[in-house]
């Protein structure tokens, strides 16, 4: 265990300030550096678009109660996931909330597999036993949508845990809501985290509501990559509706986790477009607030940067979007083909052990 | 005479008491400005101000012992859970605080206080949302714990509550809010622990309690037709329990079901099964029987729910096998 230096006011603002410095070096870099080329945003529009496209039909179809219970849209945080994704390896692990049908599709998984979940079919990533709020993939590293605010955060913090542990090079994303850093065990997580220099980037998509309560009215703290800092955290606000802010942000928190130096906290800024769930109209914001997000769309802005620099022809990216309509359409007609699970299936994935003595009367 | 919603007969209480009592106010998620995530609260911030009406972090922990210290300190708090599943994030100051400093301090403070909200499942919202912890609160001595099932008694139970001078666990559902009933108009009181017998009968004996009631009397619609007559008995309470109400009954009808959506291991109606053998063991003609939730964890898919949780299909297959039918 690493010992713990004495702790002076005056360690205080000099962590307060370099963490500005490295905050502004960061923001200076992404003015002026080009490193992403046109592969990047190639890909970078399929996935967004396709989480787009997905959640819209996810949308539609919850309407017409194909599918059922809480369900929780990811529209207009798409650049989150696409700018970790352009930066992280298959063996990086991640973990986040109900709001959770946007990162299994970022790390590779197929939407089939997610749309039947939401169908509650067997072909399902977890079965048809998880529904909207907990999508799982080990294949995918992908360790889970989870449904109490902020209790999987410990969980990220464990994740990560087990890689240092273990000597992997892996680092995990751990993703919330700008609510649930109010919870005790955000706080808690982030401390040990810290303490123990855990390879874990923790995100918190701030799209500036937890339900109807705006970040202003949970605390005095508004700016939440500040709480960072209370643990001598490097922590960060990154603009969430661009995916080269979010890339550069989770590349320098991943080599730092990589480099054994610990956990970052980086606050994504960003927005839903719709309500929290899908039974909520947002009648706490107005219009123009939304609009306001609506003419930053990410989705937009990677169109705008790939005609602008002439990286697809019009025919191109209609061929991009041919596809991603084709793979969602699939992804239905896979969900409403495929079986629900068998009345056996009650009692399995309880227990691993096989004959466990349920009580059955 | 006037019916109105399960959410309106609660807003009722809720408003009665805070008219009457400056030391009553109402804490939790949602409660004010969005006026209540399932609109028990509609208005209220409108009435009595955000001093009185007040919207929290998602910290459930923190409120709830927020809740606890002012009531140790004078007031009377009604601490809003979003659902009894995340009571469970604050259920150390529940159990640790709010159920112990009577006791601990040897009858010094007292601490009434009501953690109020929906328990149990509410259609297909997967295994952490849809979980059913009466008797898990039950089992703590401090508290008591009240599971109303129609408007009336919500109304007349969550007076009660409020003027009570212990913690109370107030515990409702979301598939019930919108349910209407009969509601007197002007104040009434009903008391902690009194059950009420909600269906006559002479053949068998069903106990239960909150929403499940519901199932239950639509189950004795279908033994009616078959000729068996069921007598319902309403606990409405869980801590303490009604057992004079449970043995008449018994003694009757010589046949008891229990049915509870909580899960087999240490439930309700394992301890009613107790209480029954030991205090009316010679007025059994039938082992008891009783339908829970499944031994399992919720799943989505709406086929295995209807299997898992207690139905119609169930509760009469029950009935007739204390009958020997
Ligand atoms: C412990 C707990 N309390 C309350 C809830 C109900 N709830 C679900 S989502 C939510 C708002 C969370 O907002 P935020 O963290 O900002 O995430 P977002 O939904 O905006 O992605 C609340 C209060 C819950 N699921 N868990
Ligand atoms: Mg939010």
């Amino acid at each position: 265990m690493p010992k713990t230096p004495l702790f002076s006011p005056k360690d205080f603002y000099f962590c307060w300030l370099t963490n500005l410095i490295a905050m502004t070096k960061t923001m200076a870099k992404k003015e002026t550096k080009e490193k992403y080329g046109k592969e990047t945003y190639l890909k970078w529009y399929e996935l967004m678009f396709l989480i787009r496209k997905f959640e819209e039909k996810a949308g539609a179809l919850y309407i017409q109660q194909k599918i059922r219970g809480f369900c929780h849209l990811y529209i207009g945080q798409e650049a989150i996931v696409a700018g970790c994704e352009a930066v992280l390896t298959p063996e990086d692990k991640m973990i986040t909330t109900y709001r959770d049908h946007a990162h299994p599709i970022g790390r590779g998984m197929h939407p089939k597999f997610i749309m039947a979940e939401l169908f509650g079919k067997i072909t399902g990533c977890s079965k048809g036993k998880g529904g909207s709020m907990h999508m799982f993939s080990k294949e995918f590293n992908f360790f889970g949508g989870h449904g109490i605010v902020g209790a999987h955060i410990p969980l990220g913090a464990g994740i990560a845990f087990a890689d240092k542990y273990n000597g992997n090079k892996a680092v995990t994303l751990c993703f919330m809501g700008d609510g649930a850093v109010r919870q005790g065990a955000f706080h808690e997580a982030l401390n040990m985290a810290m303490t123990w220099k855990l390879p874990v980037i923790f995100i918190i998509e701030n799209n500036q509501y937890a339900m109807g309560t705006s970040v202003e009215r949970t605390s005095n703290v508004t700016d939440l990559y500040k709480l960072g800092l209370a643990y001598d955290m490097p922590s960060f606000p990154v603009d969430g509706m661009k995916c080269e802010a979010v890339a550069n942000a989770v590349e320098e928190a991943a080599a730092r986790g990589r480099k054994g130096e610990g956990p970052t906290l980086l606050e994504i800024r960003t927005y839903r477009y719709k309500g929290h769930s899908m039974s909520d109209p947002a009648k706490y914001r107005t219009k123009e607030e939304l609009k306001c997000y609506q003419e930053q769309d990410p989705i937009n802005d990677v169109l705008a940067k790939i005609k602008d620099k002439k990286y697809a022809s019009e025919k191109e990216i209609e061929a991009i979007e041919e596809k991603v309509k084709a793979m969602v359409e699939e992804a239905v007609q896979f969900a409403e083909q495929s079986p629900f699970p068998t009345i056996d299936e009650l009692y399995k994935d309880v227990y691993s052990q096989p004959d466990y003595p349920y009580i059955m009367d | 005479m006037r019916v109105i919603q399960f959410r309106e007969a609660l807003r009722e209480a809720l408003n009665e008491e805070m008219r009457a009592d400056k030391s009553v106010f109402l804490m939790g998620e949602e409660v004010a400005e969005y006026n209540g995530a399932y609109k028990v609260s509609q208005g209220m911030l409108e009435e009595f101000g955000e001093e009185r009406v007040i919207d929290t972090p998602i910290a459930e922990l923190g409120f709830a012992g927020i809740g606890v210290g002012a009531a140790m300190n004078g007031l009377r708090p009604i601490i809003e859970f979003m659902t009894f599943n995340f009571s469970l994030v604050a259920i150390d100051q529940v159990i640790n605080s709010a159920a112990k400093v009577h006791s601990m301090s040897g009858g010094q403070f007292n601490c009434p206080i009501v953690f109020r909200g929906p328990t149990a499942s509410a259609g297909q919202l997967g295994a952490q949302h849809s979980q059913a912890f009466e008797n898990w609160f039950a089992n703590t001595p401090g508290l008591k714990v009240v599971v109303p099932s129609t408007p009336y008694d919500a109304k007349g139970l969550l007076k009660a509550s409020i003027r009570d001078n212990d913690p109370v666990i107030f515990m409702e559902s979301e598939q019930m809010y919108g349910d209407k009933g009969e509601v007197p108009e002007g104040e009434y009181i009903i008391p902690i622990g009194v059950a009420d017998i909600k269906r006559k009968g002479k053949d068998v004996t069903i106990v239960t309690f909150g929403k499940i009631v519901h199932v239950v009397l639509a189950a004795c619609v279908e033994l009616e037709k078959e000729g068996i007559s069921v007598e319902v008995i309403d606990l409405r309470t869980v801590r303490p329990i009604d057992y004079d109400a449970i043995f008449e009954s018994v003694k009757k009808t010589n046949r008891l079901v229990v049915v509870e959506e909580a899960w087999p291991l240490a439930s309700i109606s394992g301890e009613i099964t107790y209480k029954v053998q030991k205090e009316a063991f010679d007025y059994l003609d039938a082992p008891v029987a009783r339908v829970t939730s499944r031994d399992v964890p919720l799943p989505y898919a709406m086929n295995l729910i209807n299997e898992a949780l207690p139905n119609i299909e169930r509760i009469t297959k029950a009935v007739k096998g204390v009958l020997y039918k």
